[in-house]
């Protein structure tokens, strides 16, 4: 479980995370979102240790990180950005260095080992010198040592970037089923990999929470309408007003008329399905509805009203 | 701890030693000090080491800087050192387990010369093998300090070249000392005397194993290793 309590980090006079609060239960997959620049590896960094916070707390499992980094420290498993990793060593090496520093040796070792080259598919470039392995490999390779000493907290920065769509299927259901006894915390500007992956997202702007929960609740809660794009033969541009006027809660954003259809593009809120009112009007008035579509509005369109407005 | 400091001793050994670094500097060490005690050697006709003595101390001045300026830049720099500072390890034990091996490689690079050690005992007389057994503890001790200052000046940028301007200037600044006694205001002379390596060097080449001595080395390297872990932590609060 990661508590995170009123956390703040600046950089000299830039507020890079401004008194977030937040926590993670164990089981979870939780997506961390965000612009570039707008505090998600700062705050991954202050969770893991690596950077100390201007002000807050962050508890892991009840151990508050600042005064017990290391017991900490060996619960967490931390891929971070860019996944920088020792160019010269063999693969073997630097999952046996990881292992050793987190206290890993022998027959556990030997255990460990084929448990992350299984999960992480690595067999076959184990005695390749990391700097000649290919980039899909080597984010494979920097997942290997996170998950090497098996931690209860997986955090991982970026953890798909750089690899193929096959690699990012199974990256995916690798995390997936760790989900389901470890807390599993992500941050990725891929939003369609974030909605595949994860049980909850965090969005975060300019060092702000700005948006906590499922996929679901947050489509509910932030994009209340619904666009609906209409394509009608026999129809004029006063009979489309009258439409509007006599459906509530639709209202018009355009209208475009091309080889002699029209092209109206409505919008409506979520409870008042206007569709079926709509088709009736059409009969009555003699259109032919040649085309009907709604969409609801996606984690894109979210994200962006939620990351644009405070600019 | 031991362990953590031997795990990070042992790995970074090996990445000496995996990339040309170790090699060229074992190589190019010997034949530099090689070619500079033999020159010399037979010219003298005496049965001692202090020509392989007072070179090594020149050699030190820029070999040195160059095989530690990457021990903790270079971390930095690719970004390893992100990782590092989030396994379960002490900084302290990371700034040791380097310095240790950048200190073994130069203790390597002192192990070749004995070869001129066993070309003296079978051509020279009376050699006095105190003297000389001081002469490489002092070298080693020197190699040490110098290794701390390097070590320390690798952890204050992400910059190689940068890290081994700035050890090669304070390893300068110690090395000088000593030679700038004359101008030098009578008041301060002392003091500076005290300070500099070569006034503690030379007692300890001179067969004279003096607690003093020591203790001024271990201090230095102490001070330095020190000042590179608390350089380490300040990385996390700026």
């Amino acid at each position: 479980m990661i508590q995170v309590k009123n956390l703040s980090k600046n950089y000299g006079d830039v507020k890079a995370v401004k008194s977030i609060n937040f926590e993670i239960n164990d089981g979870e997959i939780v997506g961390f979102l965000g612009a570039n620049g707008a505090g998600k590896s700062t705050t991954l960094k202050m969770i893991t240790g690596y950077l100390t916070p201007t002000d807050g707390d962050v508890i892991v499992n009840g151990l508050d990180i600042q005064e017990h980094q290391l017991e900490v420290q060996k619960q967490i498993g931390y891929l971070p950005e860019l996944n920088p990793l020792y160019g010269e060593m063999k693969v073997y090496d630097l999952l046996e260095f990881t292992a050793n520093i987190r206290g890993i040796k022998g027959k556990k070792f030997r255990e460990a080992l084929v448990r992350v080259l299984e999960q992480c598919s690595l067999k076959g470039v184990i005695h390749k010198q990391i700097s000649d392995c290919s980039k899909g490999y080597k984010q494979r390779i920097g997942l290997a040592c996170a998950m090497i000493h098996d931690p209860k907290i997986l955090i991982l920065d970026e953890p798909v970037t750089g690899l193929d769509p096959n690699q990012i299927v199974e990256i995916r259901e690798l995390i997936k089923s760790l989900g389901k006894e470890k807390l599993v915390l992500m941050s990725s500007h891929i939003l369609q990999e974030i909605q595949l992956t994860v049980d909850r997202i965090i969005i975060i702007n300019n060092g702000e929470i700005v948006a906590d929960g499922t996929n679901e609740e947050l489509m509910a809660g932030f994009m209340g309408n619904t666009q609906l794009s209409v394509e009608l033969k026999n129809c004029t541009n006063e009979g489309i007003d009258e439409l509007v006027a006599t459906i509530p809660g639709l209202t018009l954003n355009s209208v475009d008329q091309k080889n002699g259809s029209h092209f109206a593009s409505f919008e409506y809120a979520k409870d008042e399905d206007p569709r079926e009112s709509l088709f009736n009007h059409a009969v009555k008035s003699n259109w032919v509805i040649t085309e009907m579509t709604s969409h609801t509005a996606g984690l894109e369109s979210i994200f962006r009203t939620l990351t644009m407005e405070e600019k | 701890m031991l362990t953590n400091i031997n795990i990070i001793f042992k790995k970074e050994l090996k990445s000496y030693f995996n990339t040309p670094m170790a090699y060229i500097f074992l190589v190019v060490f010997a034949i530099v000090t090689g070619y500079f005690f033999t020159n010399t050697f037979f010219l003298f006709n005496q049965s001692n080491m202090r020509a392989l003595f007072n070179i090594v101390p020149l050699v030190y001045l820029f070999f040195i800087p160059a095989i530690t300026m990457g021990l903790i830049a270079r971390e930095k720099n690719i970004g390893t050192m992100e990782v590092i500072s989030t396994l379960p390890i002490k900084d302290v034990e990371f700034v040791v387990g380097k310095f240790l091996s950048a200190l073994s490689l130069i203790a390597l690079g002192l192990a070749f010369t004995l070869i001129h050690f066993f070309t003296l005992m079978n051509v020279g007389t009376n050699i006095d093998y105190g003297a000389v057994f001081t002469g490489y503890l002092g070298l080693l001790m020197l190699g040490a300090v110098y290794a701390s200052v390097g070590t320390f000046a690798s952890s204050v940028t992400d910059n190689q070249v940068i890290a081994f301007i700035i050890s090669v200037f304070i390893v300068l600044v110690f090395f000088l000392m000593d030679k700038m006694l004359h101008f030098m205001p009578v008041s301060i002379a002392g003091l500076i005397q005290y300070i500099s390596v070569d006034y503690h060097l030379s007692n300890i080449s001179r067969g004279v194993i003096d607690s003093r001595n020591i203790i001024y080395f271990a201090s230095l390297i102490g001070l330095f290793l020190f000042t590179t872990v608390r350089v380490l932590e300040i990385r996390k609060w700026r």
